[in-house]
């Protein structure tokens, strides 16, 4: 069974068979995407018609690589300045709200904790079309009442942000919290009794110890952020961010050039990762 | 010291309040009141329970609901079928250096965008894929096969987006577990059947609830992996929501479906929750 007490052969063997079909279904869709940015053909398929880095820096009318293909590369740009927004807002509030649960009494604590956890329950598409419907609301409210028009409420980058925003904190909040439970309150106190005000406790020594956790789950915002699709579908304006311009490319027929977005996607978000797994590990160990 | 720190509260409660007030409670209030809307003979908005009506009397509409309740069960379980072996052998069979590299390993395609791998399942399924293309090659076949755009297909999709939220909260539930457990079972006689069903289940109760309840909710809310994979034929609820409000432009309707699918992700894993004993609190952290 495990790994003090003896094992049949046949046991031993079915497991590791099991594994190995295991890691390769997990990791065949991947690789193959990544193979494929790299054959020298139309299509990104099979035959192998050699190695070619094209797809990448190309700059002829059939092969626009995607260091030169504009739409692809304003979409990233726009995917990356909406991940930067949602990181920090989501990160601050986040914070905040895990002070406030794990330090903070007030009256209806309990069911504000609950409200808080909502958003891992409500399905993204929900999300975002009750965010655009509210905001669409507001909108012709603003309009009809004081015939201002305001850009927020309409389809867009901010909103986007807001929407993204809105699910994102949750899980800030669980990662901060988690690290503030482990947090030896009577430092605070020590502090507190040399004199130290309440701010000065939280930016010098809380703060302080929570930096890895804060900049974790930034990380993690980030990428949840970037890669986001359900919730964006709705909210999104002329201005699309990168999976949302990818789904067209794909639904609409599919060109080496989106395989080799998806190599430095892989290499990027596995580094980011690779990151924060070094950060948390760093945590364990302090 | 104690209006002190009641103003420190206030500091940290406003911006949560701003967030839940106005990006989740007023939003699905909205939600609500529009899904009660409609035009009446007139063109006037009146309150009216015919987007609720028009469910439950069009039978694509309900049985699109049914079906896409029925698969994300379906694809929980599968999840977990598969999930379990592969994190029993991660916490308990295989040497401790060679976990966390496995652990490494089974996190990174968890990164990677939804859309970049249903994308690379698209390129080996389809039917100038790269599977076809080794078939063919075989001579197993000698025409290509459309692998894509069926049920079973979009199953494996959906199986394989969520799978990684399962075999995580498995991870560090079977992690507690104490192997001399095992032991004193295995010294007592009983078989590996027994061993799962009486220990190792019910120690990981906790990760299986949380594991579940994530799959449930990823798949039941899942747009991306059905509409790719699942083709014109393998209709989803998500599906029936976003034509009703980009293709339709009937924002009504499409709010009384959205609060349909809420009430029914919800209800599903109250149930859940209350079967298996559960809090959403203790899931959560």
């Amino acid at each position: 069974m495990i790994r003090t007490l003896p094992k049949s052969r046949t046991y031993t063997l079915s497991f590791g068979v099991f594994m190995g079909l295991y890691f390769f279904f997990l990791f065949a869709p991947l690789v193959i995407t990544c193979i494929l940015a790299f054959n020298d053909s139309q299509f990104p398929s099979l035959p192998w018609k050699g190695f070619t880095v094209e797809w990448f820096t190309g700059n002829v009318a059939q092969r626009v690589g995607i260091f030169h293909d504009q739409i692809n590369l304003a979409s990233i740009w726009v995917s990356f300045k909406v991940a930067i927004c949602v990181s920090v807002l989501s990160v601050m509030v986040g914070t905040a709200a895990s002070f406030l649960f794990e330090q903070e009494n007030f009256p209806l604590k309990t069911p504000l904790y609950f409200l808080m956890l909502m958003p891992l329950v409500i399905p993204g598409v929900i999300l975002g079309i009750s965010i655009l419907l509210f905001s669409n609301t507001l909108g012709m409210f603003f309009e009809d009442t004081w015939g201002i028009d305001v850009g927020l409420f309409r389809p867009g980058f901010w909103l986007v942000v807001l929407g993204q925003f809105s699910f994102i904190t949750t899980f800030v909040t669980l990662v901060v919290s988690a690290r503030l439970k482990k947090f030896d309150r009577t430092l605070e106190e020590a502090a507190l009794n040399l004199g130290a005000t309440r701010w000065q406790v939280i930016w010098y020594i809380t703060l302080r110890f929570l930096r890895p956790a804060i900049i974790g789950s930034g990380a993690v915002a980030f990428l949840m952020s970037f890669e986001n699709f359900n919730t964006t579908l709705f909210l999104v304006g002329s201005e699309a961010t990168l999976p949302i311009n990818l789904y067209l490319q794909v639904r609409d027929g599919s060109t080496p050039v989106i395989n080799a977005i998806s190599f430095l996607l892989i290499v990027g978000t596995s580094s980011l990762a690779l990151f924060n797994l070094y950060i948390s590990r760093k945590e364990k160990l302090e | 010291m104690k209006r002190h720190f009641s103003w420190m509260t206030c500091f940290f409660l406003a911006p949560v309040l701003i967030w839940l007030i106005f990006l989740i409670v007023l939003p699905h209030i909205d939600l609500l009141i529009m899904s009660f809307r409609a035009e009446d003979d007139y063109g006037d908005m009146v309150w009216s329970l015919v987007n609720y009506k028009e469910f439950f009397t069009e039978p694509i509409y309900w049985l699109t609901f049914v079906r896409t309740a029925v698969y994300s069960i379906l694809v929980t379980c599968i999840t977990f079928v598969i999930a379990l072996p592969v994190a029993f052998y991660i916490t308990k069979v295989v040497s401790p250096r060679v976990k966390g590299f496995l652990i490494v390993l089974l996190l990174m395609p968890f990164w990677v965008s939804e859309l970049v791998r249903v994308y690379g399942w698209m390129i080996l399924l389809r039917e100038s894929g790269v599977i076809n293309h080794f078939l063919m090659m075989l001579g197993i076949t000698s025409t290509p096969v459309e692998m894509l755009y069926n049920d079973a297909t979009m199953l494996l999709g959906l199986v394989y987006t969520s799978m990684l939220f399962m075999v995580v909260p498995l991870i560090s539930a079977l992690d507690s577990l104490d192997d001399a457990l095992i032991e004193a079972a295995y010294d007592l006689g009983s078989g590996m059947w027994t061993i799962v069903g009486k220990i190792i289940i019910p120690h990981a109760k906790p990760g299986i609830v949380s594991g579940s309840i994530v799959v449930f909710m990823l798949t039941l809310g899942n747009y991306l992996t059905p509409n790719l994979m699942g083709g014109k034929s393998s209709l989803w609820f998500t599906e029936q929501i976003y034509n009703q409000f980009i293709a339709s432009f009937n924002w009504n309707q499409g709010s009384a479906f959205g609060f349909l699918l809420l009430i029914l992700s919800s209800f599903i894993i109250w149930v859940g929750l209350k079967l298996t004993r559960q809090n959403l609190g203790k899931v959560a952290s």
